[in-house]
């Protein structure tokens, strides 16, 4: 098949995806400070500092209210709310040890234990098909 | 004149290179995904390529949202991993191919693909761990890369029609190459999987399937959707099937054979797959 070079976007391009964030423009605007911070855990060094004075470090890049809060809450879901984009806020999760099971566990709001029980289940379901 | 070897796809989740470091290949949860490698390896190594031109995408370690373009090609002399932040072993250095990503560059921005060129580039996990995988005892990779990023994290994404496009013009640039050199495409990334959001742990087998089937002869038909719908039938991050729709359009037009799949779900939140297309 070949397509036409003015190939309009398909039906029901708008209607909303299910608990999922598209990362627009306009959440790289609100979530710029966040994302930057989560940016600099690249290197350890920062990593060590912001375990030294999590606050410190946090207002060093100008994080709002909103981002601090989530911050401090380890809150993903509020995080992605307040403007973060998953892969800078992964690198924030691994300070903690966390990984993308456990994130989304929290924000799945199962145990880490049930998520990864789902996933593996859906696994059988499409050995089954 | 150079020759296209084919095309060689997989998955690139980061968990992965932990699996590789503690020795998981034969572990129970690891094994079905790295028993898909054996014969990536040994068409390798039957093929011996001397140069992967490679479509990936960035996980914040080269990009920022300072500055993010949406299709990127490295033109260094080598392409170093870094510290990506959680924890993942340090990934091995690439040589550079300038001359060829030159060429390719001349030949997208001609094709009116007006692409970043990088003289300086670092690369993360999604385009380490495919040839750490390919070639698990290579003290240094027997080949040079061209890598190609295409922009999966910040909205507006390109779409697949275009990423295909970009494909296809890099294929007019390999084929007018001079050299004699053998080139594999790669393409990383997908299938299906979602990190964010509420739908996390989201997989779709049936479009993974779709996908995989369309690959070889129809990957025109995985274009019809906007980047948002791919987004919801594949998720978040399932996306990154721009990567293979890219690299499927660098084996060209003509219907490629598949020589080689598998399937697995789950590694990590990921629906992984990897696959073998050889040019016909």
């Amino acid at each position: 098949m070949t397509l036409a070079p003015d190939t309009p976007p398909p039906p029901g391009d708008s209607a909303p995806i299910f608990g999922t964030h598209l990362f627009d423009g306009c959440a790289a605007a609100k979530g710029y400070a966040l994302n930057a911070m989560c940016f600099s855990f690249n290197e350890a060094a920062n990593r060590e500092a912001f375990l030294a004075d999590e606050d410190a470090y946090c207002q060093r890049y100008g994080l709002n209210s909103e981002q601090l809060d989530a911050v401090r809450a380890r809150n993903v879901l509020a995080m992605i709310e307040a403007g973060g984009n998953i892969y800078y806020l992964a690198k924030l999760a691994g300070i903690f040890g966390l990984n993308v099971q456990d994130v989304g566990a929290q924000q799945t709001g199962m145990s880490v234990d049930e998520f990864k029980a789902m996933l593996l289940a859906q696994g059988r379901k499409a050995g089954e098909d | 004149m150079a020759q296209i070897i084919g095309g060689y796809f997989t998955s690139h989740v980061p968990a992965i290179g932990g699996a590789i470091v503690r020795g998981d290949q034969e572990e129970p949860y690891w094994k079905p995904f790295f028993d898909g490698f054996p014969p990536v390896r040994e068409w390798l190594e039957a093929e011996r390529p001397d140069v992967a031109v490679c479509f990936y995408n960035d996980h914040g370690l080269n990009f920022f949202l300072d500055k993010m373009p949406t299709f990127a090609v490295g033109a260094a002399h080598e392409y170093r991993n870094e510290d990506e932040g959680w924890g993942l072993p340090l990934f091995k250095s690439f040589a550079g191919h300038p001359d060829l990503s030159w060429h390719i560059i001349e030949q997208l921005v001609g094709d009116e693909f007006d692409v970043t060129t990088c003289q300086s580039m670092l690369v993360d996990h999604a385009l380490s761990i495919p040839f750490e995988l390919a070639y698990p005892e290579a003290q240094e990779w027997p080949l040079k890369l061209v890598p190609i990023a295409i922009n999966t994290v910040q909205y507006p994404l390109p779409s697949a029609k275009r990423c295909l496009a970009l494909g296809r013009a890099v294929h007019r640039a390999l084929v007018s190459w001079q050299g004699a050199e053998k080139i594999v495409v790669i393409g990383t990334g997908g299938l299906s999987h979602q990190l964010d959001g509420e739908r996390a742990g989201f997989v779709n087998p049936d479009y993974d399937r779709f996908c995989m089937d369309s690959l070889a002869a129809n990957p025109e038909a995985i274009c019809v959707d906007s980047t948002k719908e791919i987004v919801r039938k594949s998720g978040s991050q399932g996306v990154e099937i721009l990567n293979w729709i890219a690299a499927r359009g660098a084996l060209g037009a003509a219907p490629a054979r598949e020589t080689h799949r598998n399937y697995h779900i789950p590694i990590s939140n990921t629906a992984a797959a990897t696959m073998l297309l050889e040019t016909t």
